[in-house]
């Protein structure tokens, strides 16, 4: 067991390491670290930055005392700005240490596909330092426990992504539609944050403290009803916003469409992330009264979420609907985090427990995704389905079997599939709506219930479908002229045949598709480390 | 008692109306008026190419100025006292007077360092031009320390009349004159309506002083109530104009595109000072028991101005001429609205002192990142005249300059990596859920977002690629650019070191300083 000081050194690292990166990475390279080409070198640079926070939480969740994963650990405690009440508090405990290590390793990962494929885009010095102040915010907002540092961390992020967004995304050569969509994605976010912000205030002005540790403690002890309810109604929003709960959402499609492959994986992986734990870590603890009033609304809106997310999805895997494939991923994110937030508004152990496994393992699947899509689009030039599969299908496995097999094995593990990661986070979540905490209407969460078992059907059968037209199909190359007649567009290229897998490819989805197998095959290490935690967030409840 | 009282009987005479004077606490306001005379005397015997040594003398002035500020630190000494000390006080330089003291001559310095340059590439009156920033400087300084009304219309008035002959300096363009009629037009207007609404409050009261005022109100006769509360609503209105605040805005965007930008730079922030310090010198200090007229007054005016400024701003196009400059005056009249917030809270508050110290905070903070982004704007065009689409790409082409732009457009925008305006915003917030004035915070919320909008996209601007056509015409010779350059630089610096220790000037939104 590593001491609680090092421990506390090595969280501390894993925030400033990034930021030092980032300012790092402007700076020219030192002799002998030049490589290639300047490009290389900072590129490298990424590689070598995001490798060490990787190590660095991995040493993290070694050290971690397992056996006390309720309490906080690691723990960092010095006043910073007194006038505000703002204290450089962070910890980590269950709840936060796999998110830590899941955003180290998406980035890393990110880190090491662009090394291997520079971006295209403006300069990869840019594109690196975006990419580690990026980091800095996304972990800074799982480590911090203060809540107006909370909102700092969390507002550090969105300037990064809108530059990631509008500079290296895709679309048009002018870059109007991947500028309005980053633009919308900071607007939304920024609009919901602020009024997160407004939610905070009145949260720790009311309960007197700003640290989110006492506030879990007092369990919303010396808050008024009415504050707990301002405080929820605005928090929520904000963060509901992030999520993106339905009918918040609209950012999400236009975002991740434009943004390049390394922004979508990190969007999805881990930026959608900080909006649930925030539910999880500030609301569930801190405002139990106003949780208990909001919650069916939450719940309501999850499971249509979840029904809305896989009616889209459907739509757009549709033959001649044009549908993209980023989009239907990223409207399938919609489905899933409605599946987390469904699991947070039973605000029963195990639907908590199924929202934090379905967290994690979203980060997981549909990071692997994103970068398969990425893949696919590389080779082809489009992530149009219609483009993509002309008549018959795409012809995935024929044509680049590795590739074929992955894209299924993501898909399969999207929709659920036991044995994956992406089972037990949503039947841990139905399981909580099936007995919500008391003082819920049960009656009311069955519906829920059936609204979200309807909605896995549905996932089931886009996903599948999506199988059908992208990984099988009629491998050789179609006749233009016919597929013309049909109404569809050729298939681009008109090779036979598609890069399979790269070796640095497979590096990089190696480690995801291997934590989906394990979590799915052992989901006990991930719920055993949030089970204690969530207990204590939620004092007196029995399932 | 007030003066006419104590002068009466034959031996009080003495002690009365001469009164001793505190010459170290008048230093700050005393040492700026001392040398902007001096200068404009110098003006008068110095030879054309020596006339340089005029700006550093003027700088040179303005820091002494800072520096004797040092020893007033934690004394609060007071001058112009009636009863020998015992009455109340026409001057007094309590942590609030020194805290926005130190903002005005702090900004009449960063100002002075870009003017430097400026006055060599346009070619301005020097002495005139040195002697009328400093006279206003002066005014500017003595306005925050005043605690009578009739100090307070003095100092109001020196620190504007200057201001309109600084605009009208450009003497060659049509458009500063146009600036300057309409800026002394409103501001004439706006002083005669103050001078009223004073009348008013002395008939009330009886008295000039702001603690007679303050103790007279709530006993004051109650058939006169209408009057007072006239009078207060009115001698708001004399400070709002010099704010900004919507309705008093008109001349603002005029103004700033008129005015050489370094004058332009000065009253997006010095103005504002005297603005709200005078603001909350009478409301919280003189008409404390009115806060029910002030109070959705001051509200109403900061929810207004807030969203006139950031509608405006956002609908700049950035192809018209001087865009930049007329996007940062409307910013600036949106910033003017986050300043009032607080004050609106102080009416609500328990404790107005606290209210009044955020307002402190943010306008130091505002005042750091804003001088720093049209210092930014004067050193890619010197002279002016500059156009949203003309940095286009100044990313590739001066990556240091749009970097350091585009920090403080962060900053002014409130967004990480400019954690000081995110702190000043988070500061505000917390004033007005503080007092309950949860419309006011939402509003101001929607507000930010208006603002992000168009901040990060000027942000963007700078980093897209660059145009294909004719690059800007080089800016004046490159020896005249250091002082500009040293504004640039200490800004950058200050508000970096701010973004890492917020805690510097949040202290001022700590404690109770009024």
């Amino acid at each position: 067991m590593i001491d609680e000081t090092v421990l506390q050194i090595l969280l501390l690292a894993v925030v400033a390491v990034p930021l030092l990166g980032a300012a790092a990475a402007l700076l020219p390279a030192p002799p002998g670290l030049r490589g290639r080409s300047p490009e290389q070198a900072v590129l490298r640079h990424g590689v070598l930055v995001t490798g060490v926070v990787l190590v660095l939480t991995v040493a993290l969740a070694a050290g971690f005392d397992h056996t006390r994963s309720g309490t906080m650990q690691a723990q960092t405690d010095a006043s910073w700005v007194p006038a505000l009440d703002v204290r450089l508090h962070l910890g980590v405990d269950g709840v936060s240490l796999p998110l830590l290590v899941l955003t180290a390793l998406l980035t890393f990962l990110c880190a090491l596909h662009a090394y291997f494929r520079p971006p295209a885009g403006p300069t990869p010095t840019a594109f690196v330092a975006l990419l580690l102040l990026l980091e800095t915010g996304t972990l800074a907002t799982f480590a911090v426990l203060d809540l107006v540092l909370f909102f700092l961390a969390f507002e550090t992020v969105l300037v990064p992504m809108y530059f990631l967004i509008a500079r290296w995304g895709g679309g048009d050569a002018q870059g109007r539609e991947r500028t309005a969509a980053a633009g919308k994605f900071v607007l939304y976010t920024v609009l919901g944050s602020l009024v997160m912000l407004l939610g905070l205030l009145v949260l720790g002005l009311g309960a007197g403290t700003f640290d989110m540790v006492r506030l879990a403690e007092a369990h919303g002890a010396g808050l008024g009803h009415t504050a707990q309810l301002l405080a929820v109604l605005a928090v929520g929003l904000g963060l509901a916003v992030k999520t993106p709960m339905w009918p918040l959402h609209s950012w999400l499609p236009d975002a991740h469409t434009a943004a390049p492959t390394v922004g979508s994986v990190l969007l999805a992986g881990v930026l959608l992330k900080m909006g649930t734990y925030g539910f999880v870590r500030i609301l569930l603890p801190a405002a139990p009264e106003g949780m208990q009033t909001f919650a069916p609304y939450l719940a309501a809106f999850a499971a249509v979420g979840i029904v809305y997310g896989s009616l889209v999805c459907l739509a757009l895997v549709r033959r001649g609907a044009a549908g993209d494939l980023k989009r239907l991923v990223a409207y399938s994110s919609v489905g899933h985090m409605g599946f987390v937030l469904l699991g947070i508004a039973t605000l029963s152990k195990t639907g908590v427990n199924g929202a934090l496994f379905a967290n994690v393992a979203h980060g997981l699947i549909t990071g692997l995704l994103f970068f398969l899509v990425g893949a696919v689009k590389d080779r082809t030039g489009s992530t149009d389905l219609d483009a993509l599969a002309g008549r018959t299908g795409a012809a995935l496995y024929a044509r680049a079997p590795r590739l074929g097999g992955l894209l299924a094995f993501g898909a399969v593990a999207s929709l659920g599939l036991p044995g994956l990661a992406g089972f037990w986070g949503e039947m841990l979540a139905l399981l909580g709506a099936y007995h919500p905490a008391d003082g819920l209407s049960r009656p009311a969460y069955l519906v829920f219930l059936a609204l979200g078992g309807l909605g896995t059907l549905l996932t089931a059968a886009y996903l599948l479908l999506v199988v059908g037209r992208v990984c099988m199909g009629d491998p050789k190359p179609q006749a233009p002229a016919k597929s013309e007649q049909d109404g569809w567009r050729p298939a681009q290229p008109p090779l036979h045949t598609l890069t399979d897998v790269r070796a640095h490819e497979f590096a990089a989805w190696t480690p995801l598709a291997v934590l989906t197998v394990l979590a799915g095959l052992w989901p006990a290490a991930l719920l055993g480390l949030t089970d204690p935690a969530v207990q204590n967030f939620l004092p007196g409840v029995t399932r | 008692m007030t003066a006419t009282d104590a002068a009466s009987p034959g031996t009080a005479l003495a002690a009365g109306a001469v009164q001793s004077i505190d010459w170290a606490a008048l230093a700050p306001p005393l040492l700026a008026a001392l040398f902007g005379v001096g200068v404009l005397v110098a003006d008068l015997f110095l030879e054309g190419t020596r006339k340089r040594l005029l700006g550093w003398t003027a700088a040179a002035g303005l820091a002494l100025a800072l520096l004797s500020l040092l020893p007033l630190v934690g004394e609060g000494r007071a001058t112009f006292c009636l009863d020998g000390g015992a009455g109340p006080c026409g001057y007094t330089a309590d942590a609030f007077a020194l805290s926005v003291q130190l903002l005005v001559l702090g900004a009449a310095l960063v100002v002075a360092c870009m003017s430097m340059t400026a006055v060599e590439d346009e070619d301005l009156p020097r002495g005139e031009f040195w002697f009328l920033l400093l006279a206003a400087s002066a005014g500017a300084a003595l306005l925050p320390a005043s605690r009578d009304l009739a100090t307070l219309v003095v100092a109001l008035e020196v620190a504007s009349l200057p201001s309109f002959a600084l605009v009208a300096l450009r003497r060659s363009d049509g458009r500063s004159s146009e600036g300057a009629l309409k800026f002394f037009v409103s501001s004439v207007t706006a002083t005669a309506v103050l001078l009223l609404g004073v009348s008013f409050v002395y008939a009330t009261t009886g008295s000039l002083h702001l603690a007679d005022i303050a103790r007279e109100l709530p006993t004051a006769d109650p058939r006169l109530s209408t009057l007072a509360a006239a009078g207060t609503a009115l001698t708001l209105v004399g400070f709002a104009f010099k704010t900004a605040a919507v309705p008093f805005h008109f001349w603002v965007p005029e103004t700033y595109v008129g005015a050489p930008l370094p004058v332009a730079a000065y009253l997006s922030v010095v103005g504002k000072a005297v603005g709200f310090s005078g603001l909350a010198l009478v409301t919280v200090l003189g008409f404390r028991s009115y806060g029910h007229v002030w109070g959705p007054l001051l509200a109403a005016l900061a929810a207004l101005t807030m969203t006139v400024g950031n509608v405006a701003a956002l609908r700049q196009r950035a192809g018209t001429a001087d865009s930049a400059v007329r996007l940062l005056a409307w910013s600036s009249v949106g910033q003017a609205g986050y300043l009032l917030v607080p004050l609106a809270a102080a009416a609500y508050a328990d404790e107005p002192g606290e209210a009044v110290g955020a307002t402190v905070a943010y306008a130091l903070m505002y005042g750091v990142v804003n001088l720093g982004a049209f210092a930014c704007v004067a050193l890619v065009r010197r002279g002016g005249g500059l156009r949203l689409s003309d940095l286009r790409g100044l990313g590739t082409r001066a990556p240091l300059t749009a970097l350091l732009l585009a920090f403080f457009l962060l900053c002014l925008a409130g967004l990480p990596p400019g954690l000081v305006g995110l702190f000043a915003k988070v500061t505000v917030f917390r004033a007005a859920v503080d007092a309950g004035l949860g419309w006011l915070a939402a509003v101001m919320a929607v507000n930010v977002v208006i603002a992000l909008a168009y901040y990060l996209r000027w942000t963007a601007v700078l980093f897209a690629r660059a145009p294909e056509g004719p690059p800007l015409p080089a800016p004046g010779p490159a020896r005249t650019a250091a002082p500009l350059t040293l504004a640039v630089a200490g800004t950058a610096l200050l508000g970096l070191a701010l973004s890492g220790a917020p805690q510097l000037i949040l202290r001022f939104a700590g404690a109770a300083l009024l």
